[in-house]
C-alpha cells in the first residue's frame, strides 16, 4: 500500500532528459508478451494499493501496481468480480499490465473486456506530467478516451498509474454444460447460442468439445442448460477447467508453455471458417479468439486471419525481435506514431515493444 | 465574418464538380436549416452545405478543404445536445444523411455493417427478423444517426447493462482531413496495438469523418419488466438504488424523476404516476420468463423495505410502454410547462445524488429560476433541466450561467461534466473545471496528431489553452 507516484516520476524525467529507454514493468508475468523488451527496468510494481472500492457503485480503482490477487480478494468480500476475468499468467500479475497488455478472459464476449470496463486512468506522459483522464463514474465523454486508448498499448504512451473500473456482481449460479462437437459444427452451435437471449457466459471448444457456461439468476441458467442439453460438469470441475483455459495451463498449451512450439492468437469473426492447417487449435470466446499451436510463416498467417476478418499474433514462441502483431497498413502506422510522439515525445517508453516502428 | 464572395463561389465549383451540383447548397435560405443542432440556442451560417453520395465522394471534398484549409463540421441528423455540429462560419457542413444505406448483416456474427446516416433505431428494425437488435438507446433513437452516436459515445437508458457505444461497435472507416481512408478495429473483439477504435468514439468530429460502422448486435430478451415505485424523499429512492445493486440485480434500465418531473410527465402522458411522491423510481428487468418474474419479485420486496409509497409493476407489454411513456416523454411534458428549457448532462457517484439535488434546488433559488430533474440513476447521469423564458431579457444568459454551476458541482463530488451529450461549443467553458492545464494540453496534442491545422470541427470538444486561461478570469469575476 504505497503511493511511489513521485518516484516513478522523478525517473520518468530523469529518464526524458537523458533520452534513456524504459522498460516499463509490473509483476513481470507478461514478459513474452509482444516483442522483446530493451531499456532500463522501471518497475511500478510497488504503486500499490487499493485506492477505493465502493460496492453499491460498483467502482474500483487502484494504483496500477496492484496485483490482481489482492483485488480479486477484495472484491469476493463483497461477492463482486472482476467481469473481465484477466488471465494472471504467473504469480504478481498487475492491474496496470492487464490494461496494458488488454488481456481478458473466457467471459469477454458477454460481459466485456478489461478495456471496455474501464472508466478512468491516471499516467505519466513522456515530459513526467502526472494526468487523470475519465472518472469513476460510468459514463464520461468529456475529452477524448485517452483511458482506453492505452488498451493494448503496452505502455508505449505512458506509464498507466491508477486505473478506475467498473465491477460486477457475481452471478446466482453458474453451470457447464459439455457437448461432443467437430470444430465446425461447434463453431455454428456456438454462434447459435450466442444469438440466443440465455446467460450463455462462456463457450469455447477443445478437444473435440464444445464447453458452454451458463451464468446467471438460477431460473435462467436451469431453463437454457435443459433446453440446450448436454454432460453437466461438476462445479469444481468446471471452475477448474474456466481456470485452466484462462491461465493456458490446459495440455493443449503445455508444448507452447515449454517453449517447443509457436503459439498464435487469432482474434477474428466469430463464424468464420476455420482453415485447414497441420497444427491444433481452441476456439474460446464463441470463436472470435482462436488457438493455433503450431509453425507457421508469418504473412501466411497474416492472411489466412484477413480471411477470417481479423488479425493474429504470434502470442508465444518463435522470433520475437522480429514483428509478433498483425502488419498494419502505411496510414494506421503513420497515425500512431504521431500518437506516441504527441505522448512520448523523447521515445523513452516501452520503444519497439509492440511495433518495430514504435 | 465570411469569405469573400469570389472565394465561396471558387469553391462552391470544385465542390460541385465532386458531388454534383444539387448537392451543394449555397443559397442562405437553404443553408439555414443546418445552422444549429439539437442546441438551438448556438447558431451558425456555414459557408456551404455539402451532401457527398458515396465514401469517394466524401474523400474529394475532405481533399479540397484540406488544401484550402476551408473548415469542416460533419453532420448526422443534427439532434446533437451540445451544438457539436454547429457549423464554422468560414468552413462548410459535411452532411452524411445520404449515406444511409445498410450495408450489411450478418445474423449468426451478430453485426450489421451500416453507413453513417443510418438512423440508431433503423438498425433494430432491419435486424428484428432476426431476434436481434442494437443495444445503445439514446431518446432521440427514432431520429439520430449511427454516426453521430459514434462520433458522441451515445448512451441511453439501458447503459448499465449494456454499455455505450464504445461497447456495442466492432469497426470504423473513418477518412482523415487529408481524405485518406483508414479501417480501424476488426470483424474481431480486439486488435493489436494501441485502442483506436475507443480514441475515435466520442471524438466529436476532432480526428476525423466517420463513413462505415460496424455494429455488435444483442438476442432481444425474452420479456422485459417495469417495476415502478414512489418515494417520499429522493434519499430514500437514492438508497432504493443501492439496494438494487447491493443484492447483485443488474437491472436494464433504472430511472429517477423529481416531484416536478412527476407532475409534468404525468400531465403530459396520463401514465399513472403517483403525483404526491417526491420520487419515483422506473425500473427495468429484462432476461427470461422465470429471470424476470424472480427479479422484479424481489425489487417490489426491497423497495417495500426502502419505504416506497406506491408500487406497480407492468403486466403486460402496453402497461410497460405506459409506464416509460411518462419518462420518455419528460422533455416535451416540460417544454408544456416552460417556453424554454436548457439540458445539463452531468454525471455524479450515485451517493452524492441528495447532496447534488439539495444544492441544485438552493441554485435554483439564487437564480430565480425552476429546475426539473430526471436522472439515469443506475449511472449516476443526471439531466437537470433549467426553465426559462428566452424573450425575457436576460434569462437564458441566467440559465447557462446556473448551468455551468450545476456541472461545476458535479466534478467537486467526484463526477463529470457530460455523461453523455458531448462537450461540443456548450459545455466547452468547463473543460478547464475537469481537466488541469497539462492535461488539456495533452488533449490537444491528441488532436494535433490526426489534424494539425485544426480545420476539422474547429472550436469544438477541447479549449485551446489561451482560452482557458481566460474562461478561468472570466469564472473568477462572476463567482466574485
Amino acid at each position: 500500500m504505497a503511493d511511489c507516484s513521485r518516484q516513478l516520476q522523478e525517473q520518468v524525467r530523469t529518464a526524458s532528459a537523458e533520452r534513456r529507454a524504459l522498460a516499463i514493468t509490473g509483476g513481470g508475468t507478461k514478459v513474452f508478451l509482444g516483442r522483446r523488451p530493451v531499456g532500463e527496468v522501471l518497475d511500478v510494481s510497488a504503486h500499490r494499493g487499493i485506492v477505493s472500492y465502493q460496492p453499491v457503485e460498483l467502482v474500483l480503482t487502484a494504483r496500477a501496481g496492484t496485483s490482481l490477487d489482492v483485488l480479486e480478494a477484495a472484491l469476493q468480500e463483497h461477492g463482486q468480480m472482476l467481469a473481465f476475468e484477466p488471465p494472471h499468467f504467473g504469480p504478481g500479475a498487475t492491474l496496470g499490465g492487464t490494461l496494458a497488455c488488454n488481456l481478458s478472459g473466457p467471459g469477454r464476449p458477454w460481459w466485456g473486456s478489461v478495456r471496455d470496463q474501464v472508466l478512468g486512468i491516471r499516467l505519466l506522459n513522456g515530459r513526467g506530467e502526472h494526468l487523470r483522464f475519465g472518472g469513476q463514474v460510468m459514463k464520461n465523454v468529456a475529452g477524448y478516451d485517452i483511458s482506453r486508448l492505452q488498451a493494448g498499448a503496452m505502455g508505449t504512451l505512458g506509464v498507466i498509474t491508477e486505473i478506475s473500473l467498473k465491477v460486477l456482481p457475481q452471478p446466482a449460479l453458474t453451470l457447464t454444460l459439455v457437448q461432443a462437437h467437430p470444430p465446425a459444427t461447434a463453431i455454428t452451435r456456438m454462434n447459435q447460442y450466442a444469438g440466443e437471449p440465455r446467460p450463455l457466459s462462456a463457450a469455447c471448444w477443445l478437444d473435440g468439445r464444445l464447453y458452454l457456461r451458463l451464468s446467471g439468476a438460477a431460473s435462467a441458467v436451469q431453463a437454457a442448460a435443459g433446453q440446450w442439453g448436454g454432460d453437466r460438469l461438476a462445479a469444481a470441475e468446471a471452475t477448474a477447467f474456466w481456470s485452466a483455459l484462462r491461465e493456458q495451463q490446459q495440455a493443449f498449451f503445455q508444448p507452447a508453455l515449454r517453449g517447443e512450439t509457436p503459439l498464435w492468437r487469432f482474434s477474428v469473426r466469430p463464424n468464420a471458417t476455420l482453415p485447414e492447417l497441420p497444427g491444433a487449435w481452441v476456439l474460446d470466446w464463441a470463436g472470435a479468439q482462436r488457438w493455433y499451436r503450431g509453425t507457421g510463416e508469418p504473412a501466411r498467417m497474416e492472411t489466412l486471419a484477413a480471411a477470417m476478418g481479423g488479425q493474429v499474433t504470434l502470442f508465444r514462441n518463435g522470433e520475437r525481435r522480429a514483428e509478433v502483431f498483425h502488419t498494419l497498413p502505411g496510414a494506421l502506422q503513420t497515425v500512431q506514431q504521431r500518437l506516441k510522439r504527441q505522448f512520448d515525445p523523447a521515445g523513452i517508453f516501452n520503444p519497439g515493444r509492440v511495433y518495430g516502428w514504435l | 465574418m465570411s469569405k469573400s464572395p469570389p472565394a465561396r463561389e471558387a469553391l462552391a465549383a470544385r465542390l460541385r464538380a465532386c458531388v454534383g451540383s444539387q448537392y451543394v447548397i449555397e443559397d442562405a435560405e437553404t443553408r439555414r436549416p443546418y445552422e444549429c443542432d439539437g442546441l438551438a440556442m448556438y447558431c451558425e451560417l456555414p459557408q456551404l452545405v455539402v451532401l457527398p453520395g458515396d465514401v469517394a465522394q466524401v474523400q474529394a471534398v475532405m481533399r479540397i478543404c484540406h488544401a484550402c484549409g476551408v473548415p469542416v463540421v460533419a453532420r448526422g441528423h443534427g439532434t446533437g445536445l451540445c451544438a457539436g455540429a454547429m457549423p464554422h462560419p468560414e468552413g462548410i457542413v459535411l452532411s452524411l444523411a445520404r449515406l444511409s444505406a445498410i450495408l450489411a448483416i450478418d445474423p449468426e456474427a451478430r453485426t450489421a455493417r451500416v453507413q453513417p446516416g443510418v438512423r440508431n433505431l433503423a438498425i433494430s428494425e432491419a435486424v428484428a427478423e432476426y431476434g436481434l437488435y442494437y443495444g445503445p438507446d439514446p431518446s432521440s433513437q427514432i431520429a439520430c444517426s449511427i454516426g453521430g452516436n459514434v462520433a458522441e459515445n451515445s448512451g441511453g437508458v439501458h447503459c448499465l447493462k449494456y454499455g455505450l457505444t464504445v461497447h456495442n461497435i466492432l469497426k470504423l472507416e473513418v477518412i482523415s482531413v487529408e481524405g485518406e481512408k483508414l479501417d480501424i478495429g476488426s470483424e474481431g473483439l480486439d486488435s493489436g496495438g494501441m485502442d483506436l477504435l475507443a480514441l475515435f468514439t466520442g471524438s466529436e468530429g476532432l480526428l476525423g469523418v466517420i463513413t462505415e460502422i460496424t455494429v455488435r448486435l444483442l438476442p432481444v430478451p425474452e420479456r422485459a419488466r417495469v417495476v415502478m415505485a414512489g418515494f417520499d424523499t429522493i434519499q430514500a429512492a437514492g438508497d432504493a438504488v443501492g439496494g438494487i445493486i447491493a443484492q447483485g440485480i443488474i437491472p436494464a434500465g433504472l430511472e429517477m424523476m423529481d416531484s416536478h418531473a412527476i407532475v409534468a410527465a404525468e400531465a403530459f402522458a396520463q401514465a399513472g404516476y403517483p403525483v404526491a411522491a417526491k420520487a419515483l423510481l422506473l425500473c427495468e428487468v429484462d432476461g427470461t420468463d422465470a429471470e424476470v418474474q424472480e427479479h422484479s419479485t424481489r425489487i417490489e420486496t426491497l423497495f417495500r423495505q426502502f419505504g416506497a409509497t406506491s408500487i406497480r409493476t407492468s403486466r403486460n407489454e402496453a402497461e410497460r410502454a405506459l409506464l416509460w411513456k411518462g419518462r420518455k416523454s419528460a422533455f416535451p411534458a416540460v417544454g408544456r410547462i416552460s417556453p424554454d428549457y436548457y439540458c445539463m448532462d452531468g454525471t455524479i457517484p450515485r451517493s452524492q445524488l441528495a447532496r447534488v439535488l439539495t444544492e441544485i434546488d438552493r441554485m435554483a433559488t439564487e437564480y430565480g429560476l425552476r429546475v426539473v430533474n430526471v436522472f439515469h440513476a443506475g449511472d449516476g447521469n443526471l439531466h437537470p433541466l433549467i426553465l426559462f423564458d428566452a424573450n425575457v431579457a436576460g434569462e437564458f444568459e441566467r440559465a447557462e450561467a446556473f448551468g455551468g454551476r450545476i456541472l461545476e458541482l458535479c466534478v467537486a463530488v467526484g463526477g463529470c461534466i457530460t455523461g453523455e451529450h458531448g462537450v461540443g461549443i456548450e459545455k466547452i467553458r468547463q473543460m478547464p473545471v475537469q481537466f488541469s492545464p497539462e492535461e488539456l494540453a495533452q488533449l490537444e496534442a491528441v488532436k494535433q496528431a490526426f489534424d494539425p491545422q485544426a480545420t476539422l470541427n474547429p472550436g469544438k470538444g477541447i479549449p485551446l489553452l489561451k482560452r482557458c486561461q481566460e474562461y478561468r478570469t472570466l469564472e473568477g469575476h462572476a463567482h466574485g
